[in-house]
């Protein structure tokens, strides 16, 4: 039972550090395409990880984590 | 003079002076506790806290330098967003155990939770003193804030009348964080971030639609700095720098002391865990602010000869305010400068209530009357949070304002230094006491001469790891420095067997709840 409830909160420390991954690995997105409403990839990218972020803390919130 | 926007100012002005007083009756209580006085009574809901601590954390200055930044030098501007993105995470899952600690032990400064801990008054003191160190500059920092948008409404005069706005602004604040404690900066914090919905929201609507879209907005922008500048000749150049900016900034904003205080003031771990989740609403609209530089740029305020002077006086740091009176009708510039300076004023108050804390108890208490009853606590608090803001107005009118955004950089520097003592400390006690100051001290040293090696201009510090560059964040090299250091102390000292102290603290105080 122990470790059911160990692997779960683990799985969600792990969907608390994707943020992390998806942001500090800078060659990833410096560049400009695709331009999404005239704005380059570099800057919609980092818009749509914050709300992202946001969703996953909430996730763990509801998830009692 | 601009008459209608100076009208509109005062008028919000005079609204948050009367909230500013009238908090001292919300939530009544009695002020002559310091848990009252600065923290208001740890009762703070979620909707509170989710204004106080936007209004503490996203200040008057970051409104005025991360567009300025991106005004003049481009993308690496936007390490904003990463940064205040990479917080939340973070503090969701480290702070709520500082929280609990804090609520049981009757904390009010991360200091007070590392004398529990560790049994250290000198661990202690050097938190306490790195704190206030940090905090300095920065209520400085939003001085320069006010100062701007003042000068943009015409007040141009120089010598002891220029400064008088300032003056009576700084006075008028000082009076009610006097009376009122961290309710007055609560109450106007919602006022204040109210403004800067409004103003932001009002920028996105009307300035893109002035300068032809996104699309022509960035196709104005250099290329050079539209992107960051990719690794070049065994130089990480950009990348690096960004990444690392981003991450220190990110692991060292809840170590300040304002920061701390919001935290406590909220009434149990749930409100703290949920705005974890709330707060990025806030990281939203910083990426928009951020996005008004390049609108600065796509405006050509640089080039219009009526802002030529200020630009000469205040650099990038007047590109916000010159695209508010460039794109705005007067009424409304008034209205988003008053929320920049507003925006000020709510930091400001809480920073002065923190490092006042800070003083009270971790000097004052400590070494100075340790028999002092609750009383004379949060009188001396109350004392130090004038001279505290007495000595930033006297720093901002007497010294030049680099002077300021210098040693704001170096804050960064130095407040990371409390993270082994103060985060890992929540986990463990592993790391010994003495070696915990040692390591502060190499990081201390180490960070600072990195900064000093830049001339005291930029906190990236250009490693060389053989054949390679590694520019980044001096904060998060001296970091590691730190951190190796207090282990390697560690293990000295218990080879020697040098005596740990006593826990104040148990396992179970870091997962309590009100509830």
């Amino acid at each position: 039972m122990n470790t059911v409830i160990a692997a779960r909160r683990w799985f969600f420390y792990g969907l608390l550090c994707l943020p992390y991954l998806g942001i500090l690995w800078v060659p990833f997105y410096n560049r400009i395409d695709p331009v999404v409403f005239g704005i380059p990839f570099f800057y919609w990218f980092q818009f749509t990880w914050i709300i992202v972020t946001a969703i996953i803390t909430a996730i763990a919130y509801f998830a009692r984590v | 003079m601009n008459w209608t926007a100076l009208i509109v100012f005062v008028l919000l002005f005079a609204l948050v002076t009367v909230l500013g007083f009238v908090a001292a009756s919300w939530r009544r209580a009695d002020l002559n506790h310091l848990h009252e006085w600065g923290l208001a009574g740890r009762r703070f809901g979620t909707v509170v806290t989710w204004f106080l601590l936007g209004g503490d954390l996203y200040t008057a200055y970051t409104f005025i330098a991360v567009p300025a930044l991106v005004f003049g030098a481009g993308a690496i501007g936007f390490f904003a967003l990463p940064y205040t993105l990479m917080v939340f995470p973070f503090v969701y899952l480290v702070f709520p155990r500082l929280w609990s600690v804090a609520r049981r032990h009757g904390y009010v400064t991360a200091s007070d939770f590392v004398r529990g801990r560790y049994d250290s008054g000198l661990l202690a003191l050097v938190v306490a003193i790195t704190g206030i160190l940090a905090t300095m500059p920065y209520i400085a920092l939003q001085l320069v804030g006010i100062q701007v948008v003042i000068a943009a409404m015409g007040f141009t005069g120089t010598g002891l009348a220029g400064d008088l706005p300032l003056i009576l602004a700084f006075v008028i604040l000082a009076a009610y964080t006097y009376t009122s404690g961290l309710r007055a900066p609560a109450l106007i914090a919602i006022v204040k971030d109210l403004l800067v919905y409004i103003t932001i929201i009002a920028a996105l609507i009307v300035i893109p639609a002035q300068l032809g879209g996104f699309a022509h907005i960035f196709a104005s922008i250099p290329a050079d700095k539209l992107l960051l500048k990719p690794p070049a000749g065994g130089n990480l150049g950009s990348y690096s720098a960004f990444a690392t900016l981003a991450l220190g900034s990110a692991l060292a904003l809840f170590l300040y002391p304002h920061a701390v205080t919001g935290l406590l003031s909220a009434s149990s771990r749930q409100v703290i865990k949920r705005n974890m989740a709330l707060l990025p609403a806030y990281s939203l609209v910083l990426a928009l602010i951020a996005f008004l530089g390049y609108m600065a740029v796509a405006a050509g305020v640089e080039h219009d000869p009526q802002y030529a002077a200020y630009f000469r006086s205040y650099g990038a740091n007047f590109a916000v305010p010159a695209l508010f009176l460039h794109s705005f009708p007067a009424w409304f510039a008034g209205l988003a400068f008053a929320a920049i300076a507003i925006g000020a004023l709510v930091p400001a108050a809480i920073m002065s209530i923190a490092a006042s804390s800070l003083f009270t108890r971790n000097i004052y208490k400590e070494y100075l009357r340790p028999r002092a009853t609750p009383a004379q606590e949060a009188g001396t608090a109350k004392l130090m949070s004038l001279i505290v803001k007495l000595g930033a107005l006297a720093f901002v009118i007497f010294l030049p304002a680099s002077y300021a955004i210098q040693l704001q950089l170096l804050g960064g520097v130095w407040i990371i230094q409390t993270l082994p003592a103060v985060v890992i400390g929540l986990y463990g006690r592993w790391l010994h006491r003495w070696a915990l100051v040692g390591g502060w001290l190499a990081g201390m040293l180490t960070g600072t001469a990195m900064v000093a090696a830049q001339h005291f201009k930029s906190s990236i510090f250009p490693l060389h790891l053989g054949a390679f560059i590694v520019p980044g964040y001096a904060a998060l090299y001296s970091l590691i420095i730190n951190i190796v250091a207090a282990v390697v102390l560690t293990l000295l000292l218990r080879a020697l067997r040098a005596p740990a102290g006593a826990d104040a603290t148990a396992a179970d105080d870091y997962r309590h709840d009100t509830a």
